[in-house]
């Protein structure tokens, strides 16, 4: 939870370089292993076509890894998201073929989420019934939901309308150039000046109070990097279709859930809580409400995961979300969180999901069946984690 | 037979265990310094002293929980030097430790625990039932009628005790330590088991007790040694000295007060900002067993009120279960804050009322060890800092360098975790995160408790300065001359009773120890 920005005065480049490097490591990981595929898939798997993709293929387990890290810094953990994504994916189809719109279909999905959620969240947080127990209990509630509404058959949504919802792009014909898409290009842009803005603003805030600062040189590699990042990503984006919906979804996912838990007082109450319940509680945070609340969220981030994989498969399939928990469980642990609570990030989970899907999507490329992608899935998780406690031993953190 | 080889001398040593020059340090804080200590063998040596005399220290470096080469000095067990590396050691030893908090497996049987970690067996197998009967001869000399077969978790801690206690005699213990026996016993129950270490005494075990209930110490002991501050003060032969209780608290308490304390020059009115009428809490586990029984107080504006007593006779329990609830399975009795009755159901509520509770355990119940300097100083204040539940974090950290800098915090920078704080230091961290709440009535739970001289100093400072601005402090402390130096009033509790109330020109520490280890007659 340290803020970066604040890393002290005295300390030089190098200094701060290491001190951050922690939040960086899984950063490098991806970039390594992104780089890695590219070498043996002779840089087919960073074609716009096949970067586009990735997003596109792991966006529904993103969407539940951002709710999963929730859970997991609170304390707990959620095994029924599978399910209760593929039931809340049927609720939309049939929703959908009922002849409601689409917008509404996707908000009354997550609300019937945030419903199931919230139930879930209740037996956990009120009758302090272990959370593993109750969504153990719920993910099998759920399929078992799931076949008995969609009656054991696929439901396939009438209109195209709904597969737009994970396959589609933004882009308008006015803003094509031969065959390059501006308007990712342009919202790039936008961002990379806010963001600028943003970072020369606070600086000169801390200036005016006094604060410690990173050292400028620091700083402004630091803009220049995620500056790259946005671009490179917005650049892709423009060279195939333009920019994907489910990347927006999920962009704006991220961003909400970033600020909440970054910059909010029930953000502070989750780390708080997950940190020492019992301190939390004598501090005066109503430690039920917030863990209520954290699988309320989870519940509703299910509904959008369902819409999203209903739409990606362009039905809702009573088999579908099988193993989703493990991947998101997985992805968030790839993330730096911790199984004891207290420590997790938004971000590091979605790196951690993508670190996941890259090597999946790498190994299919290279005609690496799904068996072997199990393997190697298997000993990645391993190897991030205990990097992780290994680090965080050296550096005193344990 | 023993010769003490390391010493020269070609005795038989008297002694069975010696304790020569030990020095136990722990971070920040000198557990032990010097102690010696000699028990005869097949005697009864009892060890007193106040809450962190060091006592039970002690004999966790005798019985090897603390590792040879973690301390300074030697031990000698028959004359030989120990060195231990953990407890299955000095087993092998034939020596025993039973500790206050019980270590039995709940949900085993009397005869599985009896036997756990020893249990005979041929090829790897076990046979019950020659263990079961195996288990019956023990459970004979420790007096405990039970089917060996019962469950332990559904017998009374009296006889939990005994079960440890034929666990010991199954491994053919030569000396038995005790800490604390009888703490949870009732008098029926601490008799008999003072019957039976009296019954081992005989049967050629010698025994090492540890006790805060004087009258016990002088029915059974035949030695005693006294502990303060870390430092072994002197050893009595009870026949010989002609022992008395008094002797035993003088020895326990006489101690310099000079230039501990800074000066107190509270303005206490007369109003009442807080009041406790017939507050009786029941344990969390066992409900119907009250913890705390009718206790009533009143705290004054502008005044430090003091709670004293030994570990165990209510006073955090008392003071938590004010704090919002946040002890006991129920409560009953009413509080009275500035004339109004209260009825606070959580923490949240009592902070809200202006209460304001710093813990006695502050790894556990006080900060979030894995959080910075400035989150833990600011959790239970956000909203003051935040807008539309937003945090301002700048202001934050504003407000976290202000308390750093008024309380000293030493550390790095408010960025760094605190578990790598030093107890002072993670002391001051939640007081600042009480005072940016800014409660009008503090409770503080042994506030220098493990920390060192001038921190200790620094936090009695903070506490003058919060009375001086009209508000009131409640301190619970088990150092008696803290309590004199600071308070303006003294409330004595003793087994979940105010036994007493001292003003400031009653107070002494024999009077507060008298009152403090009396036992309550039996009605």
């Amino acid at each position: 939870m340290t803020d970066n920005k604040t890393a002290g005065t005295a300390q030089s480049f190098i200094q701060v370089a290491k001190e951050n490097m922690r939040n960086y490591s899984m950063f490098i990981m991806l970039v390594v292993i992104v780089v890695g595929f590219s070498i043996l898939t002779g840089g087919i798997n960073i074609n716009p076509r096949n970067f586009t993709n990735i997003f596109i293929q792991n966006s529904y387990i993103l969407v539940l890894a951002v709710g999963m890290v929730l859970v997991i810094i609170v304390g707990n953990i959620d095994l029924s998201v599978g399910s209760v994504a593929a039931f809340t994916g049927a609720i939309s189809a049939i929703l959908y073929n009922t002849g409601l719109g689409i917008v509404l279909t996707v908000l009354l999905t997550i609300v019937a989420g945030l419903v199931i959620g919230a139930f879930q969240g209740y037996w956990i947080a009120y009758e302090k019934i272990p959370a593993f127990i109750v969504t153990l209990a719920g993910m099998l509630l759920f399929r078992g939901l799931t076949y008995i509404i969609t009656n054991v058959t696929p439901i396939t949504p009438k209109t195209d309308v709904f597969k737009k919802m994970s396959s589609g792009t933004i882009s308008f014909d006015f803003l094509k150039i031969d065959n390059l898409h501006i308007l990712p290009i342009i919202l790039g842009l936008f961002l990379v000046l806010i963001l600028i803005f943003f970072s020369i603003s606070d600086r000169k805030k801390k200036i005016k109070n006094n604060f410690h600062l990173i050292p400028v040189t620091y700083f402004i590699l630091e803009l220049v990097f995620v500056s790259a990042i946005i671009m490179i990503l917005c650049v892709q984006f423009a060279r195939y279709r333009g920019l994907p919906i489910v990347f927006v979804i999920l962009g704006v996912t991220v961003a909400i859930f970033t600020f909440i838990t970054q910059n909010t007082i029930f953000g502070r109450y989750i780390y708080a809580v997950g940190g020492n319940s019992r301190s939390a509680k004598l501090s005066g945070i109503n430690s039920e409400r917030i863990i209520f609340f954290v699988h309320t969220i989870m519940g509703g981030l299910c509904g959008l995961s369902g819409v999203v994989f209903t739409a990606y498969m362009n039905s809702a399939l009573p088999k579908a979300g099988e193993l989703f928990e493990l991947e998101a469980i997985a992805a968030c642990f790839i993330g730096g969180a911790s199984a004891s609570g207290g420590i997790g990030t938004i971000m590091g989970a979605i790196m951690g999901g993508l670190i996941m899907g890259v090597i999946n999507n790498g190994m299919s490329l290279m005609n690496v069946g799904a068996n072997w992608q199990y393997v190697v899935k298997a000993l990645v998780l391993l190897m991030a984690v205990w990097y992780d406690i290994y680090t965080r031993k050296k550096a005193g953190m344990v | 037979m023993f010769y003490s080889k390391k010493t020269g001398n070609n005795i038989v040593s008297e002694y069975i265990l010696e304790v020569q020059d030990l020095t136990k340090i722990f971070p920040g804080v000198k557990a032990l310094s010097n102690v010696n200590f000699k028990v005869r063998k097949g005697e009864i040596h009892c060890l007193c002293g106040e809450n962190g005399a060091g006592k039970s220290t002690l004999m966790n470096v005798v019985s090897g929980v603390y590792p040879y080469g973690s301390y300074e000095g030697k031990v000698f067990f028959h004359g030989e030097e120990t060195k231990y590396k953990s407890v299955k050691d000095s087993e092998n030893d034939n020596l025993a430790i039973i500790h206050q908090e019980l270590s039995l497996s709940p949900y085993l049987s009397i005869y599985e625990n009896i036997f756990l970690g020893h249990m005979k067996t041929r090829y790897g197998i076990i046979n019950w039932r020659q263990l079961i009967m195996d288990s019956r001869p023990f459970l004979e000399k420790v007096g405990l009628k039970e089917n060996p077969e019962t469950i332990v978790s559904k017998m009374g801690v009296g006889k939990q005790q005994l079960v440890e206690i034929a666990r010991a005699l199954s491994k053919k213990v030569e000396l038995l330590i005790l800490d604390e026996p009888t703490s949870s016993l009732n008098d029926r129950e601490s008799e008999q088991l003072l019957q039976l270490i009296i019954g081992l005494k005989q049967a050629g075990i010698t025994c090492i007790m540890i006790s805060h209930k004087l009258n016990e110490v002088l029915e059974i002991a035949d030695s005693i040694t006294i502990l303060r501050d870390g430092e072994s003060i002197s050893s009595f032969d009870v026949k010989k000295d002609k022992v008395t209780e008094s002797m035993i608290i003088q020895k326990m308490v006489g101690r310099d007060l000079t230039h501990r304390f800074p000066d107190k020059k509270h303005k206490v009115s007369e109003e009442v900002v807080m009041e406790v009428r017939d507050w009786s809490v029941y344990h969390p586990e066992y409900p119907d067993y009250a913890v705390v029984k009718n206790a009533s107080f009143k705290l004054k504006r502008g005044e430090i009120l003091a709670f004293c007593g030994l570990m165990g006779a209510g006073r955090t329990e008392l003071m938590m279960s004010i704090f919002g609830r946040a002890y006991g399975s129920k409560c009953s009795g009413q509080i009275f804050v500035d004339g109004k009755e209260m009825d606070f159901h959580s923490p949240k509520d009592a902070i809200e009322c202006g209460l304001g509770y710093v813990s006695e355990d502050r790894k556990d119940l006080g900060l979030i060890l894995l959080q910075d300097v400035k989150n833990n100083i600011s959790n239970s204040s956000l909203k003051k800092i935040s807008k539309y539940g937003v945090v301002n974090k700048d202001r934050e950290i504003i407000e976290a360098e202000k308390y750093r800098k008024e309380l000293n915090i030493k550390t790095p920078s408010i960025d760094q975790l605190v578990k790598n704080l030093s107890g002072g230091n993670q002391q001051k961290v939640v007081l600042s995160r009480c005072l940016m709440a800014d409660p009008s009535i503090f409770i503080v739970d042994e506030p220098t408790r493990g920390i060192d001289v001038g921190a200790k100093y620094e936090i009695y400072c903070i506490l003058n300065d919060l009375v001086s601005l009209g508000k009131s402090v409640i301190m619970i402390s088990s150092e008696m001359p803290e309590a004199i130096g600071m308070a303006d009033r003294i409330y004595v509790m003793n087994e979940g009773l105010i036994k007493g109330e001292l003003s400031r020109e009653e107070m002494s520490e024999g009077k507060i120890m008298t009152m403090a280890l009396q036992r309550i007659q039996e009605k």
